[in-house]
């Protein structure tokens, strides 16, 4: 059966005296690769150029904070417990007085930790995040030398004020509007 | 100037250049490669990776040096440092361009014009795998001895065929063995690949023997020999290996380039000689020759991105009962038509 018309049949013909020679087909691969050397290359300079990701690419996490610049985890543990890979641990604590500009809720996580060697980036505790705190982002997890080096706590996964994070392409329409 | 004196600047210069082409013909290499596999290649060492050789070059002086307990110590030095000073050698002979004239007196651009420069030529290449056979041999591993003998067989075969093709070249430059005297016959566009198509592609397949690139780098074949007969070595020695090969390569393609294609001869020159100021056309004519050595530089790499390598039977069958036959022929031929003709 024939699946494609690109097939050729193979024949163990003697090869004449012109194909013996080999210099035709020496000179016909030549031409062949040097056609290569005009072809547009499939190379990215890494660091100064980057491939442009799909806008559903589920790299590093993210904290979020809201407008104001508190931080919208609560420490529910939603995410912990969708967490097919059990790769989230978090502590919570109760906001002190105070403490109002930091934290959004009177609730927060003290600690917070992902650790990025257990991580399978499916996106599930963002999809369970009930308060917009925790997106997957397009920014790559950097190396490490040593694995302890991959538990991400919270200085690395909190959005810092001045910086924020752009999550819009990964911002769901139904997500959930908040009147606090 | 004391000819003495220009002949040593000559010789600091044609070494200083030798080694600087072959280092950044491993740059080149690694470019042509790149770009024929719709790659780009080193670039992360100054611009476009210019600076590549640089770093390879610490690098390889850097390594930690291995001497193998059970090897002979002295050969396994001996070997890489024969390869690399014959490799130098070659150099010796070729005219690089047009006389210079410094102070009133003519310069040749040719550090010996000795009248059996093809010959010397010849034995200098040959000596070189004594450089392969030597610390491949004393390396006391079996696959650098493998490489060593598939190195020196290869070599013996092809300069057989490369001794006839040259021979054909002798019959029509006067039987002069002088480089100067073969080049000189090429003037403007009577370059000997016209008469010798046959001859110089004999001569271009045996000097890709010679300089064991693909499709002959059977004694290095990673693939079935590790590494062939430089298996054992690390470092600098290994880089004089893989440094002295491209000098060959550099050498080969200048005599491809003196042999075959007018060394620095090119349509035009006699008529630049009649207006320009003789030390610019020399300039122009050293130009030309080195457009043509790295053209054939080029070929070479070129050439090895495209074919694979051969099988050591076919490779024996090739060079002995295709290529050296073939030689002979064309000698014949040449002779016979001369004969007519004259």
């Amino acid at each position: 059966m024939q699946l494609t018309n690109r097939s050729k049949v193979v024949v163990h013909k003697e090869m004449n005296w012109v194909e013996k020679l080999y210099l035709p087909a020496i000179f016909s691969g030549m031409f062949i690769t040097i056609k290569h050397l005009f072809k547009k290359k499939a190379t990215l300079r890494y660091p100064e150029v980057t491939r442009e990701f799909a806008p559903v690419y589920r790299g590093m996490h993210v904290l979020k904070r809201d407008e104001e610049g508190r931080e919208n985890c609560t420490a529910c543990g939603l995410c912990a417990v969708s967490c097919p890979a059990e790769a989230i641990t978090m502590d919570a604590a109760e906001r002190k007085k105070g403490e109002e500009n930091l934290y959004r809720e009177e609730k927060y996580a003290a600690k917070y930790e992902i650790n990025m060697l257990r991580c399978i980036f499916c996106g599930l505790c963002e999809e369970a995040c009930p308060k917009d705190a925790i997106y997957l982002t397009d920014r790559i997890v950097p190396s490490d030398y040593s694995r302890g080096g991959f538990v991400f706590g919270k200085d690395v996964l909190v959005e810092p004020v001045d910086q924020r994070i752009d999550i819009s392409k990964r911002k769901k329409d139904y997500s959930i509007v908040h009147n606090n | 100037m004391d000819p003495l004196i220009f002949k040593i600047i000559l010789v600091l210069v044609m070494f200083l250049v030798s080694l600087g082409i072959a280092a950044y013909s491993t740059y080149a290499e690694r470019k042509v490669a790149a770009f024929l596999q719709d790659r780009i290649g080193p670039d992360r060492a100054g611009p476009f990776g210019l600076l590549q050789p640089i770093a390879d070059g610490v690098k390889m002086f850097l390594k930690e040096e291995i001497i193998p307990n059970v090897s002979d110590k002295w050969l396994f030095i001996l070997g890489p440092s024969m390869f690399m000073v014959t490799a130098l050698m070659t150099s010796a002979i070729i005219p690089w361009g047009m006389p210079l004239e410094i102070g009133g007196t003519k310069f040749n651009l040719q550090v010996a014009d000795i009248n059996i420069g093809v010959l010397y030529i010849m034995g200098v290449l040959s000596l070189g795998v004594y450089g392969i056979m030597i610390g491949g041999w004393a390396s006391n591993n079996k696959y650098a001895l493998l490489g060593a003998i598939r190195a020196s067989s290869q070599m013996i075969s092809y300069e057989l065929a490369m001794g006839m093709s040259i021979i054909s070249i002798l019959l029509i430059s006067n039987g002069s063995l002088s480089l100067n005297a073969i080049v000189d016959g090429q003037k403007e566009w009577h370059w000997n690949i016209l008469y010798q198509p046959v001859g110089f592609i004999i001569f271009i397949i045996c000097a890709f023997a010679e300089a064991n690139r693909t499709p002959f780098d059977l004694p290095e074949s990673e693939s079935e020999l590790i590494g062939g007969y430089h298996t054992e070595y690390s470092s600098m020695k290994l880089g004089l290996f893989l440094f002295a090969e491209y000098i060959n390569m550099f050498i080969s393609s200048a005599m491809i380039a003196s042999l075959y294609f007018g060394g620095y001869n090119f349509p035009g020159l006699e008529y630049l000689s009649t207006v320009l100021p003789n030390n610019v056309v020399s300039f122009i004519s050293v130009g030309a020759l080195f457009t043509k050595i790295f053209f054939f530089i080029f070929v070479f790499m070129w050439v090895r991105w495209t074919i694979p390598r051969f099988r050591y039977d076919q490779l024996m069958r090739l060079g002995w009962q295709v290529l050296l036959p073939l030689s002979i022929i064309n000698m014949l031929v040449t002779g016979g038509i001369l004969t007519i003709f004259n």
